[in-house]
């Protein structure tokens, strides 16, 4: 699980560190993978896993379009600039959950029948559930190539650039724009990896991502904005956080662990444990 | 000296006593019970978001986290009533003195984080709130409070046949709200508040004490919004977690103040009185059937206000004096 | 008469970095005392010590007969220590008058008295007729002047400027260097850092050259300029002081 919250926050963590945004639609972008890999499966009967790198596709087109459509002019504000960012993108997650439930109806759904759901795997004598283990190794495989495409392509190395100083960037003749596109594009994209591998075994709302949303926000504020491996390393943290205060305290509650350790955290370390900003 | 620095604050006073008294004379128009429930429901939010302007929009931290000291004030409020027998105005002081202190509490570790660190803790500590009270068998857990309705009484602030009461009480929070702010931004306060947010590192070489001018903002805003939220309480006469201290309150605190112009004094007012009814109309026409088209539609307004006017709306009343001499 | 401003064996280190190291200077009453010296020598980190953003980690700051060394700025401005910054940091969002007001609610808890303090100070600095724009429209020299204005504001018994006139025009430096000696002349202590030495040396009463965080000479200024050691400080050219 918490492989797969890193999965979710990574996208974020690109988002931010790239240029200093706060997506707060994040959650949004979540709930729209999970559906989009929910009729694939209804409609044309392709597994989730199977549909997965779709989904990313598709998110990834998605999260370009949002960028050059709307947060292109909200960081062009010149007064108030961060409330401009914060609300831009909540209302557009308010107009996101308006169209899923506009289109999907608010009922749950869920994918029934899929290679993966509800089998478990035994790995000497301890039952791991088979989706989440899937889950795990995806994101493990993702967090591998997105670690090697920053650092070791040249557009990864634009990225790069671009966030440390757009305008010298432009003069070396990349576009601030395209590059910008592409990493809100990459970002939506690993979250959609994410939802297409969760859509397997939570259930599918309108409001699903507002659940996980704050979660991923706490996973990247603990590893540190902007920090890809800390957003990676915030995960696991999170996840592990989450399954020892299950133990401890009514499933309800789980969260408050997560919480907790999230302001421990930063009153410690006001930048996060890999905040290098 | 300053002719125009007095007269403008005594303009100020002025239009607010006037739209104040045309605020209390609206209910003698007005008999329809759902528009009323809008001028109720605006009037609070007016002073709910003119209060989280105090820390957020003068002294600059921005809170996504006030939903907390709204469900405290409602909560307190509740609690010593229904347990204790405590009347609700007591009540409502008490739960105002609870979040004030809670608020100062968090400030210690909080207001040494800065920018999105601080909005993200914030929002957690609300939520952690929600959870608590959602798990604490003597609130109520998750079942909320139903307050017992024995007929109209001032003493117990409970009206089942008017909702007259409530209005004017909406409308006095707002216009204290209002007040507090008028008079906080020409004291020592409101400076200290505005350089603050303005630039720290300055405001501490010239002698501002810099982390009890936030603990200040924080307490004055927590306290007003806690007495929101035992009005409030006292309003629907009923409470559960979800309902009072859900993470909608935060936004909805905020917005008006966003919308109209944070950081200025008439700008929750203004945003108030545009979204809230647009809020309550379009869940009222479109809401319920669940079809989402309120959000769409409220969504989309946010989006293009937040983008097209990036000061709020007062932006539109203000002539920028620039003297342009030099340049 | 006992100096203003001592301090006493200063030493700051950030980690291996030595920024000053065994500082002792005084500054006396009335005086205005330049702190001079090339890039680096750590003349802003003394300024910053003395104005308490940090603490130093060694030694002691003397303000006034009083030990000031674990004093936040906040207090030590009470005291009478009002400062500028290099890089200028005016509440951009408040008018000039207002950005005065925070100074001038130090000594005057009063709004009315605040405000009638502000306009006198910004009467004193030339700045008046500016007294209602917004500081983010003001062009830099007059940012730097407001910087003084809102020192000034503070009542202070001594006023660190730091770099208040590089960059500016011949002209607006002539300005600032009248209003320097304006304030000195209301009884005000002038501590003053200066990266250009032609600038300052006709104004200050005496200076202090530190080089790689130490003092380096200290004395009149027409002898400071003349003096071998600083000649090669400034120019680079360390081998020729052991020679």
């Amino acid at each position: 699980m918490g492989l797969l919250y890193g999965l979710i926050a990574v996208g974020l963590a690109l988002i931010f560190g790239l240029m200093d945004v706060t997506n707060f639609a994040h959650g949004e972008f979540l709930m729209i993978a999970m559906y989009l890999s929910f009729f694939l499966f209804a409609f044309f009967a392709i597994d989730p896993l199977l549909s997965a790198p779709l989904v990313a596709a598709a998110l990834f087109v998605f999260g370009a379009v949002i960028y050059l459509l709307l947060v292109r002019f909200a960081m062009r504000a010149k007064a108030n600039a961060g409330m401009v960012q914060i609300f831009t993108t909540f209302g557009l997650a308010i107009v996101m959950r308006g169209l899923a439930q506009y289109f999907f109806t608010p009922d749950y759904r869920s994918i029934p029948q899929s290679w993966l759901g509800g089998k478990t795997i035994s790995i000497a004598g301890i039952f791991l559930p088979e989706p989440q283990l899937v889950g795990a190794l995806v994101s493990i495989v993702a967090f591998a190539g997105l670690y090697l495409f920053i650092h070791r392509t040249d557009f990864g190395r634009a990225l790069e650039a671009t966030r440390e100083d757009p305008g010298a960037v432009a003069l070396v003749g990349i576009d601030k724009n395209r590059v910008f596109a592409f990493g809100w594009g990459l970002g939506a994209a690993l979250v959609g990896l994410a939802g297409a591998i969760m859509a397997v075994f939570f259930y599918i709302y309108p409001d699903v991502g507002a659940s996980f949303a704050l979660i991923a926000y706490v996973t990247v504020a603990l590893g540190g904005f902007g920090s890809v491996f800390g957003a990676f390393a915030g995960g696991i943290i999170v996840g592990l956080v989450e399954a020892v205060t299950a133990l401890v305290l009514p499933p309800s509650l789980k969260s408050v662990g997560i919480y907790a350790v999230y302001l421990l955290v930063v009153f410690i370390r006001p930048r996060g444990l890999f905040g290098s900003m | 000296m300053d002719k125009n620095f007095a007269a403008r604050r005594r303009r100020d006073l002025i239009i607010a006593a006037a739209l104040a008294v045309i605020a209390a004379l609206t209910p003698l128009f007005v008999k329809d019970v759902v528009v009323q429930n809008i001028l109720i429901l605006t009037l609070m939010y007016a002073g709910l978001s003119q209060s989280w302007n105090i820390l957020s929009g003068y002294c600059g931290q921005i809170s996504l986290g006030h939903a907390l000291y709204f469900g405290l004030g409602a909560y307190t409020t509740e609690l010593l009533f229904t347990k204790f027998g405590v009347l609700p105005w007591f009540g409502m002081l008490a739960g105002g003195v609870v979040s004030a202190l809670i608020a100062m509490g968090l400030g210690y570790p909080f207001f040494r984080l800065r920018g999105h660190y601080f909005v993200i803790a914030t929002i957690v500590i609300a939520e952690i709130g929600l959870l608590l009270f959602h798990n604490w068998e003597w609130a109520g857990a998750a079942m909320g409070i139903t307050i017992p309705i024995r007929g109209d009484s001032w003493l117990k602030f409970q009206f089942a046949r008017s909702k007259l009461p409530y209005f004017y009480f909406a409308l006095l929070l707002a216009c204290v709200a209002w007040f507090v702010t008028w008079w906080l931004e020409d004291s020592k306060w409101g400076f200290w508040w505005r350089a603050v947010k303005d630039n720290p590192d300055a405001a501490e070489s010239l002698g501002v004490d810099v982390f009890n001018s936030k603990m200040g903002a924080a307490a004055v805003s927590a306290f007003l919004v806690a007495v929101g939220g035992s009005f409030y309480a006292q309003f629907v006469s009923y409470i559960d977690p979800e309902s009072v201290m859900g993470f909608q309150f935060s936004l909805l605190m905020a917005l008006p103040a966003v919308l109209g112009g944070i950081g200025t004094l008439w700008g929750p007012v203004l945003g108030a009185a545009i979204l809230i009814p647009l809020t309550e109309i379009t869940r009222f026409k479109f809401g319920g059937s669940g079809s989402g088209v309120d959000l769409i539609i409220y969504g989309t307004l946010i989006v293009l206000i937040s983008l097209a006017l990036p000061r709020g709306l007062m932006s539109l009343f203000s002539r920028p004096k620039k003297t342009g001499a030099t340049r | 008469m006992t100096a203003l401003l001592e301090t006493r064996g200063v030493w700051q280190r950030f980690g291996g970095l030595v920024a000053n190291s065994d500082v002792s200077i005084s500054v006396g009453r009335g005086e205005i005392v330049g702190l001079i010296g090339p890039n680096g020598a750590g003349k802003s980190t003394l300024f910053n010590l003395i104005a308490g953003v940090l603490p130093p980690t060694q030694g002691s700051i003397i303000f006034d007969g009083e030990d000031v060394t674990r004093l936040p700025a906040a207090a030590r401005c009470q005291r009478g220590v009002g400062r500028t910054f290099q890089v200028v940091k005016s509440f951009e969002t408040m008018t000039v008058v207002d950005n005065v007001i925070v100074g001038a609610l130090v000594r005057n808890t009063v709004m009315r008295e605040a405000r009638r303090k502000a306009h006198e100070v910004l009467e004193f600095t030339g700045l008046a007729a500016r007294a209602d724009v917004l500081a983010s429209d003001l062009v830099p020299a007059e940012k730097r002047r407001l910087e003084v204005a809102r020192a000034l504001a503070t009542e202070p018994k001594l006023l660190l400027l730091d770099e208040v006139l590089t960059g500016l025009t011949p002209t607006e430096a002539q300005t600032g260097v009248a209003l320097v000696r304006k304030v000195r002349d209301a009884g005000i202590t002038v501590l003053m850092v200066e990266h250009v030495m032609e600038i300052v040396m006709p104004l200050v009463d005496r200076a202090i050259v530190l080089d790689l965080g130490k003092v380096l000479v200290e004395g009149k200024p027409a002898d400071v300029v003349r003096d071998p050691k600083v000649i090669s400080a400034y120019l680079g050219d360390r081998h020729a002081v052991g020679a």
